[in-house]
């Protein structure tokens, strides 16, 4: 590290300077008139900067790339449009506990309150939907107020922050003294810790439970607390339930593994919740679409809950023990103290629920010569099971079936907007997933409508040169919605049907390699064609269009009504 | 139920937004809130109450320590407090009325701070029920302007709710004498 103790430099350039000793290697931007001072001093720095064609691509790419490295991914755009176009990638990876760093220019300070042109009150627009953010003045103020946003973003529950600059912080200078500059958070506390009491109390729990479930989130990833679950889950017998967020942080393929919970979870998995005397909520918060119903949902559980944030803690679902703190350290706790226990008859009743789930499953069926996403998904899946593979999915029923097709079995291998379900996030993310882990295979599950919300940054994949391989689940209809539409408002496909250009066509004008593929055989194939170009190639599936995820628990509904897969849709498919 | 909290903060700009901000997106209803400066020039202090339940003012509390500006959050209402209010009450006060009207401030041990031909202006200190009961007598004389500066609160006895908690405990059994007005 350069010694610069002391030395006079111009905040643009204690800025980088920062930046890089927080760690960071690559930057996703957009430039403009206020970070124009800033854009000049990248010259200096070791930094690449990727330039994105939108700056909602450039946020989704932030944490795209903090989601698959677990560090902290910066985004940079100007002031007014660019700092705005920042919101919906601001407010996913808040939603989802994600920790980025916005860096927006601002007008000159002598500007603010003017309505400059360009001006916006940034901070005011984002303080709802930020962990925490700063406006930036002076250049004396730049260096503690990135070393503390770093700090805040990724400690405790993670979260994005948001640094506005002004212009004129970015060209005075000042001395630059990184040691002087830490920061300075006294009220802020991330780390806390249950009391002896409370360890007790869950023992208790766990060790008179006969039916117990661990509810396995997104906390586990962030946490790092893979092998610790897995540890748990063993020791103490419990079967474990994932949401969608938590895919990964426990391996499909173990015998202890349920699958998904919530809406689109698997029957069985959801009776198993409503049947237990007892949740384990791993890092998770009882979202909406994880317990249906709250009046009735797992009514004659016990409910202890691991999590970092105490304002989590009696939100939704009021638990008996609430454990606050890191997850990992609170497992490690536990872990010595937790009595192995035969639950094989509860695991048996659990098999028993499966029912006809195997029969009802689309897989199952013989080649009807359709195309529908579950083929698609599935063929995915075993054709690149074995790499170090990142699956980045976009919001709607292809990320449903990729949840419940592709079995992930490491941790970080599946991005997604969960909590705010952001259409168009996949492309983005996927920019940054790959930036951040080049050696993985990074496949995009999108579908036709959101990929068109963000598919501007194709050209930033091929400026970039990056492989990545993306698969369009294309049924001409913003799916999710018309399936609501077919459910709950008497297929009144209103604003659903989508035309779409030539997705093909499309890829190959930004050079990228396209196929069509519009039948099951053609699956596999495809996929190994992608597989061994040179570069990035986009499959255009173009799938059943009014095909539908099951099961479903309606909103509003108990997480045992489910609707679930017709056995009368496996006859028409395989009469055909 | 009425939940009265003692929130420390750092003195910087745009904290007050911050935490309305707070009880807005959460959906908690402010029904006061004052703030103002403490003994530390870079500590501001407030006094804030809301109506919530037993559950709520838990959450309440734990979303205020996720603002990073947040220092103390102390929920005092099960404590022994001191909690006062300041009116300034501008009454109608005619040749004949002003009597009864000084008479009546007298009573409440209120201070008449601006005397007109037509008008008084009353300022008044003490718990909301004392300031609710003289606006109540006030009321047929016509009053013409009222402010409220919203409650402040403090702990009764030499507990403190202080952002140097780490000074020494000074938690004490022994009860303030003092007595409300």
């Amino acid at each position: 590290m350069k010694d610069t103790a002391g030395k006079s430099m111009t905040g643009a350039s204690i800025l980088w300077e920062c930046i890089e000793r927080e760690g960071v290697k690559h930057v996703f931007g957009y430039p403009g008139g206020a970070i124009l001072p800033a854009y000049d001093a990248l010259k200096h720095s070791k930094i690449h900067h990727v330039l994105v064609r939108h700056e909602q691509g450039a946020t989704h790419m932030a944490d795209g790339y903090a989601r698959a490295s677990g560090q902290v991914g910066v985004a940079v755009a100007t002031s007014g449009p660019g700092a705005t176009n920042m919101v919906t990638g601001i407010a996913t990876a808040m939603l989802d506990s994600s920790p980025i760093v916005c860096i927006t220019g601002q007008v000159g300070s002598k500007l603010i309150g003017s309505d400059a042109f360009q001006e916006t009150d940034i901070t005011g627009v984002t303080l709802p939907i930020t962990k925490h953010n700063y406006l930036v003045t002076h250049a004396n103020e730049v260096a503690r107020t990135i070393r503390e946003a770093f700090y805040v973003a990724r400690s405790g529950r993670p979260g994005p922050v948001l640094v506005d600059i002004t212009k004129d912080a970015q060209q005075t200078s000042c001395a630059f003294d990184w040691d002087a500059a830490k920061p300075q958070l006294p009220g802020y506390r991330p780390d806390l810790s249950p009391e002896q009491k409370e360890y007790e109390q869950a023992l208790d729990l766990i060790h008179n439970a006969k039916r117990p479930v661990i509810l396995a989130g997104h906390g586990i990833l962030i946490s790092g607390a893979m092998q610790e679950v897995r540890d748990f889950a063993e020791r103490a017998g419990i079967p474990v339930a994932l949401t969608l967020l938590g895919i990964g942080a426990f391996p499909a393929a173990h015998p202890l593994n349920l699958g998904m919970m919530g809406m689109h979870g698997e029957a069985w998995v959801n009776h198993t919740i409503q049947e237990a005397d007892l949740l384990l909520a791993f890092g998770m918060r009882f979202d909406d679409r994880v317990t249906g119903n709250l009046k009735t949902y797992a009514p004659n559980a016990k409910k202890i809950h691991i999590e970092i944030d105490p304002a989590e803690i009696n939100k939704n679902v009021k638990v008996d023990v609430p454990l606050v703190g890191d997850l990992r350290e609170v497992l490690h706790e536990l872990l010595p103290q937790v009595e192995s226990i035969d639950r094989s008859e509860w695991l048996d009743f659990i098999d028993k629920l499966k029912g006809d789930s195997a029969v009802r499953d689309i897989q199952n069926l013989p080649d009807s010569g359709h195309l529908y996403a579950a083929h698609v998904i599935n063929d995915l899946w075993r054709e690149t099971r074995d790499g170090d593979t990142v699956v980045v999915t976009d919001v709607g029923q292809h990320q449903m079936w990729e949840a419940q097709y592709y079995k992930h079995e490491k941790a970080r291998s599946l991005i997604t907007s969960g909590g705010l379900g952001t259409m168009g996030f996949a492309l983005p993310a996927a920019v940054g997933a790959k930036v951040a882990r080049p050696e993985a295979e990074v496949w995009v599950v999108v579908g036709d409508g959101g990929f068109q919300m963000t598919l501007c940054e194709l050209a930033t994949i091929v400026q970039e040169k990056l492989k990545i391989n993306i698969a369009i689940i294309n049924n001409g209809f913003l799916g999710m919605v018309r399936q609501w539409q077919e459910f709950f408002y008497e297929r009144n496909y209103a604003a659903t049907p989508l035309l779409n250009p030539d997705f093909a066509k499309l890829g190959e004008a930004y050079g990228i390699h396209s196929i069509t593929v519009t039948e099951r055989s053609q699956v596999v194939p495809s996929v190994r064609a992608a597989r061994a170009h040179d570069g990035p190639v986009l499959l255009n599936f173009r799938v059943e269009q009014e095909d539908t995820v099951y099961p479903m628990v309606a909103a509003g509904a108990s997480l045992h009504e489910m609707i679930r897969r017709p056995s009368k849709i496996v006859e028409t498919a395989a009469d055909e | 139920m009425l939940n009265t909290y003692v929130v420390y903060v750092e003195n910087k700009p745009g904290v007050l937004t911050r935490v309305a901000s707070l009880f807005r997106r959460r959906a908690f209803n402010i029904d006061s809130l004052t703030v103002g400066r403490t003994e530390k020039p870079e500590v501001s202090r407030m006094t804030i109450t809301v109506d919530a339940d037993l559950d709520q003012a838990r959450r309440i509390e734990a979303n205020l320590y996720k603002l990073v500006n947040v220092l103390l959050v102390e929920n005092i209402t099960s404590e022994p407090s001191i909690v006062r209010d300041l009116a300034m009450i501008k009454v109608a006060a005619t040749h004949e009325a002003r009597s009864h009207v000084l008479e009546l401030a007298s009573v409440f041990r209120a201070r008449v701070v601006d005397v007109a031909p037509e008008s008084l202006i009353i300022e008044i200190t003490g718990g909301e029920d004392k300031i609710d009961g003289l606006l109540e007598v006030l009321r047929p004389y016509g009053v013409l302007e009222m402010v409220r500066t919203g409650i402040v609160a403090m702990r009764r006895g030499k507990t403190t709710t202080s952002t140097s908690h780490n000074e020494g405990n000074q938690d004490t059994a022994e009860e303030d004498v003092s007595q409300s007005v």
